[in-house]
């Protein structure tokens, strides 16, 4: 019996430390093969360069970052509203049978390639933005729009269980005292679920800076910081993937450098947004 | 019975600190020794790999899988994509047998034998709505640089012009750079798309769109416009009149295997010439 409990533990650590390993090792990559373009190039020139041309040898981010930025702002500002109030509604207003029908479909959402997220924005989105708002319809707006769902199974399920998780007498005693039902909500379950809901927009921002492939298709990828939702935008993910097949040299380093800046950026953004939750 | 495991488990746990590392470094191990194992495979493997430009890639299946139904009995043929420099790349770590590139070898590639298999038209494309039909080489620089930016400026047709052109590296890219470009730069508004089949998908939709792709790409849903009066053909590029040519080329480590070899062989042979030229492409011996 002690033995059997041994081994387990033995197991689970070594599967436990892998994980952990295994991000090392894609760490250590990364910088190894970035680095040298930042001694080449200047940190500071790529990060704030403007001209992405690699073949001239001008290497510069900025465009990248903006659209990253830009792209994952848009997302949010369309699926934080949309995935909370479908939470809110699921959790607070639904009857049993509509949640038991609904929940599932959204979280059938996030089981969609990404490809095919993409796919529909392609044919559907640009498009539509073509013709009724001008300019190419590869745009920020395309991109936020095809991305802000891709977000929503993420945002609703994670914040539906930070609302489930509120203690149902919180809500008896508000509506004893004469609240309403949206006053409960307003005043009581969502201050008490607020830092689940901001692990939800955490969760749902990462899945919005990273994702790769649906942007690839709808975003245009023009290496220029866009001046109007409506114009093409590339992120630094796009970046990466779009030219590293081809890429050699310094041009496959500053592409790894690009890996380099997305990964520091995302664990800023992850440190950040752990300690406001962590503050309430 | 169990005496093993537990002294084993025993002195785990007072090295476990140590074991820790250990884990670490024998994850390490364990990764180099399977990478390793990885391109020995493939290099004694009884299968060629084929891997690069996305470009040359479509013709060449369509030639593994002639040369799989006419030699059943010869080593299969895999073809990959990833790109003329990933091609590059993998004949030199000996990845991949032979690698294909849709422009001239660069840096390490140079080291390489090059085998020349076809040529390539390069077609500048417009949405068949657009009136036009033929540019100067002058004219099409001045749109993909971004200095002619209305259709206005060349004919009746309203609207901002969209130009859609390939990443940097594509070998497409590449032989567009260096055939019209010049030292001219392509606008950096420009919709970058990676593939010749994107490229065609937009300006098939967009009646402002203008672009470029293989001439073996071209279909009815795109309009492929005369550069400097002369209209994008085989016959016109084997002639010599059409310029926007560029070559396909195998590069390939020496000394070859004969399996490779054997495949070199069928795809220029006269027969496999024919194939490609069926496709679209115009064959290297100008007789075939």
């Amino acid at each position: 019996m002690l033995d059997q409990e041994k081994w387990a533990e033995t197991v689970l650590t070594v599967v436990g430390l892998s994980a952990v390993a295994i991000l090392g090792l894609i760490i250590l990559f990364i910088f190894k093969e970035g680095l040298p373009a930042f001694t080449q190039v200047g940190l500071w020139q790529f990060l704030t360069g403007t001209d992405w041309l690699p073949s001239k040898g001008k290497l510069g981010i900025l465009p990248m970052i903006a659209g990253s930025f830009m792209v994952t702002a848009g997302a949010l500002l369309i699926g934080l509203p949309l995935g909370l109030g479908c939470a809110i509604y699921l959790s607070e207003f639904a009857t049993p049978r509509t949640a038991a029908l609904l929940k599932p479909t959204i979280e059938l959402l996030a089981g969609i390639p990404s490809v095919v997220f993409g796919f529909i924005g392609l044919t559907l989105i640009v498009p539509f933005i073509r013709v009724f708002f001008g300019g190419p319809g590869f745009s920020v707006l395309a991109s936020s729009l095809v991305l802000g769902i891709m977000i929503l199974p993420t945002m609703v399920s994670v914040s539906y269980d930070a609302l489930r998780a509120v203690p149902l007498t919180y809500r008896e005693g508000m509506l004893a005292l004469g609240a309403s039902e949206w006053q409960t909500v307003k005043m009581v379950v969502l201050p008490a679920a607020r830092p689940g809901i901001l692990a939800a927009a955490i969760l749902a921002m990462g899945r919005a800076v990273g994702e790769t492939m649906a942007v690839i298709m709808v975003a245009g990828n023009s290496a220029i910081v866009p001046g109007s939702v409506l114009d093409p935008v590339r992120t630094m993910t796009s970046n990466i993937a779009l030219e590293m097949g081809y890429a050699t040299g310094l041009h496959r380093q500053a592409l790894f450098a690009t890996g380099v800046v997305l990964f520091v950026i995302i664990s800023v953004l992850n440190i950040v947004a752990r300690a406001v939750v962590r503050r309430k | 019975m169990k005496a093993l495991p537990i002294s084993f488990l025993a002195r785990a746990r007072i090295y476990s600190k140590r074991l820790t590392w250990q884990l670490v470094a024998l994850l390490i191990m364990i990764s180099i020794v399977l990478t390793g194992c990885r391109l020995r495979s493939r290099v004694g493997n009884a299968t060629i790999t084929i891997a690069g430009s996305t470009s040359v890639q479509p013709f060449i299946e369509l030639l593994a899988e002639e040369y799989a139904r006419s030699y059943p009995d010869r080593p299969a043929v895999n073809v990959q994509g990833g790109g003329s420099s990933a091609g590059g790349r993998a004949v030199l770590t000996e990845v991949a047998q032979i690698g294909m590139l849709s422009r001239q070898p660069e840096g390490p590639e140079q080291e390489l034998t090059v085998i020349p298999v076809a040529y390539d038209a390069l077609a500048v494309v417009v949405n068949p709505q657009n009136p036009i039909s033929a540019l100067s080489s002058n004219k099409i620089r001045a749109i993909f640089s971004g200095a002619v930016a209305q259709w206005s400026e060349l004919d009746q047709t309203k609207g901002r012009i969209h130009i859609v052109s390939r990443e940097e590296g594509s070998g497409t890219r590449a032989a567009f750079d260096s055939l019209i470009m010049a030292n001219a730069d392509v606008a950096a508004r420009a919709i970058v798309q990676d593939s010749n089949g994107a490229v065609r998908e937009i300006v098939a939709h967009d009646p402002h769109a203008i672009g470029y792709i293989s001439l073996g790409l071209v279909n009815h849903r795109v309009k492929a416009i005369q550069v400097d009066k002369v209209q994008p053909t085989q016959a016109n590029c084997r002639a010599g009149k059409y310029t926007l040519v560029r070559p396909f080329l195998f590069v390939v480590k020496e000394p070859l295997d004969a399996a490779s070899q054997e495949f070199i062989d069928f795809v220029l042979s006269e027969y496999g010439q024919k194939l490609l030229a069926e496709h679209g492409l115009v064959a290297v011996n100008s007789n075939s």
